[in-house]
């Protein structure tokens, strides 16, 4: 691969430079750096800073690196590119500035990936989340032929229509990173430059807990415990949820959006929980999506009702 | 003048462009003439960023329109005049005071001036892109402007000797300009042009190829010159072709070679998985047939001579073609275990929420398949087989990655498994026709398959009355009949739909009542159903109808259904009133899906130049399930039409049974019995006779061997001895021996034509 970028930097050695050189990338285009969510998620998008902040008319810019769970995909750490844990790398823009793409090929090039060199396309990929009730259109950006990020213009999140229009870029980390990287398995890829004192690889890291989880998800997982849990982070999102807004405590309005949010992103992690472990039929897959859709509309309703979702008067509001 | 637009965007997904540009020149074009403008051509192309539109000789001017409006009388109160003032936008001293039918009468004279086509152009423009068809737009920003993707840019010049000048309009903040881009990477800078020709010269020194069909014929040229070289030629498909076109505005095809450890797969795999996944060309060697190669176009070219670009695409396809060989390979220990663990695999995946899993569908197709087996010449054993295994590679790993290959990997797995090959077949097979164009099942247990998988489904679907409706039909239910009908008439088979429905059918109910407590319901005010789960137990099911319980088939019906059976029906199935499993009593359903199969053939023999009322005419007869039967017969009919006696005999029996028909309405008798040629008066009378017992033993036994061309040939030389009986004889005459004689000859016309095809619903 590409030793320099056009700007003759030298390509970066490791994952976590890549990560790194991302959050300076999106940090020094504006975007206050977050941290990732402190719940398992199934994807960045998940994250309160995306779903949430995407509604309403306040401006809104983020990047944040985010764990992400998809307990159907564990391979016990054996496959080159399939896990059950891996990264996303999320911006999210609101309104979706003009130059995005612009900006997002910026982003490439940082990380290592020279249009000069490189076949870097925008192949049409609309983007749908069942579960959140969210659908966008945009593309997958291809690399050499490889999808290396989504990127999507927010059309309605939770039942609501985005305006403005929130543009979002997510980036698969790993599989970027073993392109610019050039290896061939996850688990070989150097975690922190393999220059350093005690050189560490993903697989040292992650492989013994690839084999953990992946045990757990298809075997180990209760799932009549899991059913329970769903059935009371259901009830707990629409409990927390029906709360009148006046704190009587401090006198001042206060919906729980966020609280009540977190149960929906439990709701829908330990669905997918329950789909790895195979008990989830056909007919009743298409249920249960709608339950969690149904939480995750109730809590953007909610949401759009507090301060952060309103619709603000504020002329700033339109960035050109 | 010429006229050139391009709206520059951000990438439109390839399969929109083409229609996009058509639109785009429909819409403009449209709303220019529609302005009084005329133009000599125009021509529209699209690249992945941008659409673009020249229209030549387009008038400068739109011609000035003269228009006299009558208004109110000259003493007409003055709200009128005011009104008139009001529509007309004009003052009262604009208007003229005429004599007409001798009262005073206010004209006015409105005189529309010609417009610059500069107008016009820019409200055309912008009524076009705010109003766009496009088949999903969006927003973008803060703004409230719908496009495929975000508009940067629009370019609109008018141009002629003189020079170029921009429209000027906007479009939510949009400015109009002479500039462009070219590629996004090779040639970004922006720059002017000032003519259609300009603009695709200096788009094409920034890299861009304007037009689509020559980025394909440079794509195409470049791939098969690459695959010379090595010996191998280019696989070829036209769709992908028009795809990968979308995808570049500078196409540089490069090829790469498929490593060894993929060979061994089957070349609908890799072809399928490169065509996907990756947008590849597939590159065959042509001494051996195999897939060896791909071709890759990039949008680019660069330094390395797209080394890099390469490399980078073959890892991927390396990484795509392991996941298929390991899928693949795991397959093949499945099907040659037998393919068991499929078969029983599909207990669990759902074919329809009433109609049971994909297991219980096999199941009933086997049944009927084996019942078809021999009408169409196949042995019942292997076509069960057959049936039992043909959707068993669902189940497998490669068709859940790619499921247009089910079939064809049923196919692989069922040689693995050492079936028959007629059986291996079969599971291709039995799926086709999947098009109008697609080619019909012709081995025997492909098609007893084949036939029974439709009819299964068709009778299914209807029995649950989830018929198609205008345009939505969600099962592909049309082309199921279609090909149905296809395969029965391409194979000339003798296979009478009705009692194949009814036997369907018995399958159905049978699982249904094996599965639930089945009470057959008579809706009192309405057709019957048949009513699985629910039950006289739990009437809010039922919608607060009344059913009577006709009669109860199950062995549990006397159990109380209990609560815990109750709630999962409801909560699995989220049964709702609307939701629940009714089945419409075949006496009901099964009519009405023969006449869906009727209308299906209308269709088809009406696109082979056979009218719908000839078609009509044969429904109307017995026997009318019997597709091929009933095909023969339009077609003789139709044939028949077509000759100069057609017509005319078909004139003579109208006659004859118009004038039958009224005598028996005022007379109160049928006429049908009792003709005899001793009361015959006339010479023409007897020639009749004659001519009627000589067609009578000709046509008989050609209907018994349902020859139906003989048998209209034979009724052919009726047409000149009835033509003659009508000239010469008078029909009511006062003897009423004659009178009854003769038309008791006129009802033996009418039951030997009416014995080939209901004549009386033939127009003409």
């Amino acid at each position: 691969m590409a030793d320099t970028t056009s700007a003759g930097q030298t390509g970066p050695k490791s994952f976590q430079e890549i990560i790194l050189r991302l959050q300076s990338y999106w940090a020094a285009k504006g975007c206050a750096v977050l941290q990732p969510y402190d719940m398992e998620v199934g994807a960045g998008t998940f994250h309160p800073a995306t779903t949430l902040r995407s509604l309403g008319s306040k401006p809104w810019a983020a990047a944040y690196v985010q764990p992400s769970r998809r307990p159907t995909d564990g391979r016990y750490g054996t496959n080159p590119n399939r896990l059950q844990h891996y990264y996303q790398y999320q911006v999210i823009i609101k309104p979706s500035p003009p130059d995005l793409q612009d900006l997002y090929l910026g982003s490439l090039a940082a990380i290592g990936l020279d249009p000069a060199l490189h076949d870097i396309r925008f192949v049409e990929d609309d983007w749908e989340s069942p579960t959140l009730g969210a659908w966008g259109l945009g593309w997958e950006v291809w690399c050499d032929g490889m999808e290396v990020s989504q990127f999507t213009y927010f059309q309605q999140v939770g039942g609501h229509d985005c305006k403005p229009v929130s543009g979002e870029l997510t980036y698969g980390l790993e599989r970027l990173a073993m392109y610019v990287l050039a290896v061939d398995h996850v688990m070989t890829m150097p975690f922190n430059d393999p220059q350093s004192p005690i050189p560490l690889t993903y697989g040292d890291i992650f492989r013994q807990t690839e084999e953990e989880y992946s045990r757990h998800n298809f075997d180990g997982a209760d799932t009549a415990l899991l059913l329970r849990h769903f059935e009371d982070a259901e009830a707990e999102c629409q409990r927390l949820l029906d709360f009148p807004p006046e704190d009587p405590k401090t006198g001042k309005r206060i919906i729980m959006a966020h609280p009540a949010y977190d149960q929906t992103i439990k709701a829908s992690h330990l669905f997918n929980l329950l789909d790895a472990r195979g008990v989830i039929s056909v007919t009743e897959r298409q249920a249960y999506i709608g339950r969690v859709r149904n939480l995750a509309k109730k809590c953007a309703d909610a949401f759009r009702l507090t301060e952060a979702g309103q619709d603000s008067p504020d002329p700033k509001v339109v960035r050109s | 003048m010429d006229l050139l637009i391009e709206l520059f965007s951000e990438e439109i997904p390839a399969r929109m462009q083409a229609q996009a540009s058509a639109d785009l020149r429909r819409l403009i074009t449209e709303g220019l003439v529609e302005a009084g403008l005329t133009y000599a051509s125009a021509g529209a192309h699209a690249t992945p960023r941008r659409l673009t539109l020249s229209v030549d000789g387009l008038t400068a001017h739109s011609q000035p329109v003269r228009e006299e409006r009558k208004g109110p009388r000259a003493d007409a109160p003055a709200a009128a005049l005011e009104g008139f003032l009001r529509s007309t936008g004009l003052t009262r001293d604009q208007l003229e005071l005429r004599e007409d039918k001798k009262t005073q009468v206010y004209f006015a004279v409105i005189e529309r001036p010609g417009r610059a086509a500069e107008a016009i152009v820019a409200e055309v423009l912008i009524a076009t892109i705010r109003n766009f068809p496009w088949p999903k737009s969006m927003r973008w920003g803060a703004g409230s402007l719908r496009w495929v993707r975000p508009l940067h840019s629009i370019l609109c010049i008018l141009h002629d000797e003189a020079g170029a000048r921009v429209v000027p309009l906007e479009v939510d903040g949009i400015t109009a300009g002479n500039t462009t881009q070219g590629h996004r990477f090779l040639a970004p800078a922006r720059f002017a042009v000032h003519s259609f020709d300009d603009y695709v010269v200096k788009l094409k020194r920034a890299f861009v190829v304007l037009d689509p069909a020559e980025r394909a014929a440079t794509i195409w040229q470049g791939a098969t010159n690459l695959a010379f070289a090595s010996g191998l030629e280019v696989v070829e498909d036209k769709s992908l072709l028009a795809e990968v076109a979308g995808l570049v505005e500078w196409p540089v095809p490069l090829m790469g070679k498929i490593a060894e450890d993929f060979l061994h797969l089957p070349p609908e795999v890799l072809q399928t998985s490169m065509k996907e996944h990756q947008k590849f060309f597939s590159v065959r060697n042509p001494r051996t047939g195999r897939i060896e190669g791909f071709v890759t176009v990039a949008n680019t070219e660069t330094a390395d001579q797209g080394a890099t670009i390469l490399k980078g695409n073959q890892k991927v396809l390396n990484a795509r073609l392991s996941d298929a060989r390991f899928f693949y390979e795991n397959d093949l220990r499945v099907a040659k275990a037998g393919m068991g663990e499929w078969v029983e695999g599909l207990k669990s995946v759902t074919f329809h929420g009433k109609l049971g899993s994909q297991a219980d569908r096999v199941a009933r197709i086997a049944a009927l398949a084996r019942e078809i087996a021999p009408l169409v010449g196949a042995d019942p054993d292997i076509a069960e087989a057959a049936a039992k295994v043909c959707k068993a590679d669902l189940r497998s790993a490669m068709v859940g990655e790619f499921p247009e290959l089910q079939g064809l990997m049923g196919m692989y797995y069922a040689r693995a498994a050492g079936m028959d090959e007629s059986v291996a077949r079969a599971a291709r097979d039995h799926w086709a026709p999947k098009g109008p164009d697609d080619a019909v099942p012709v081995e025997p247990v492909s098609v007893a398959v084949a036939l029974a998988d439709k009819i299964d489904t068709l009778t299914g679907f209807w029995a649950i009355d989830e018929k198609p409706t205008g345009s939505k039909d969600p099962f592909a239910l049309r082309r199921a009949a279609l090909g149905d009908l296809r395969v029965t008439e391409t194979n000339g088979l003798r296979t009478p739909l009705l009692p194949l429905m009814a036997y369907s059918w018995d399958e159905l109910r049978g699982q249904l009542e094996a599965r639930y407590n089945v009470f057959v319901l008579q809706e009192k005010t309405d057709e019957g159903y048949f009513v699985p789960r629910l039950s006289a137990t739990f009437p809010e099911f039922t919608g607060g109808r009344e059913f009577e319980v006709l009669c109860v088939k199950s062995q549990t019906a006397n159990e109380q259904i209990s609560a815990q059976r109750y709630s999962q029906a409801y909560i699995v199935d989220d049964v709702r009133v609307a939701e629940a499993i009714v089945c419409k009593l075949p006496s009901f359903f099964i009519p009405d899906l023969l006449a869906f199969f009727h209308d299906r053939l209308k269709v088809f023999l009406k696109d082979q130049g056979i009218r719908h009322d000839v078609i009509d005419a044969c429904i109307a007869m017995p026997g009318n399930d019997d597709l091929t039967l009933l095909v023969n017969r339009a077609r003789a009919l139709a044939a028949f039409l077509k000759t100069e006696d057609g017509p005319n005999l078909l004139a003579g029996f109208k006659r004859a049974n118009t004038i039958l028909s009224q005598a028996e309405a005022k007379d109160g008798v049928e006429y049908s019995y009792g003709a005899d040629v001793k009361f015959a008066e006339t010479g023409e009378e007897r020639d009749l006779f004659a001519a009627l017992d000589q067609a009578e033993a000709l046509i008989t036994p050609a209907m018994k061997s349902e020859d139906f061309g003989a048998a209209m040939t034979a009724m052919s030389a009726l047409r000149l001895p009835i033509d003659a009986f009508f000239n010469a004889v008078q029909i009511n005459t006062d003897n009423p021996v004659v009178r009854r004689n003769r038309l008791n000859l006129l009802s033996r016309i009418r039951t030997i034509c009416a014995g080939v095809a209901d004549l009386t619903r033939v127009e003409g």
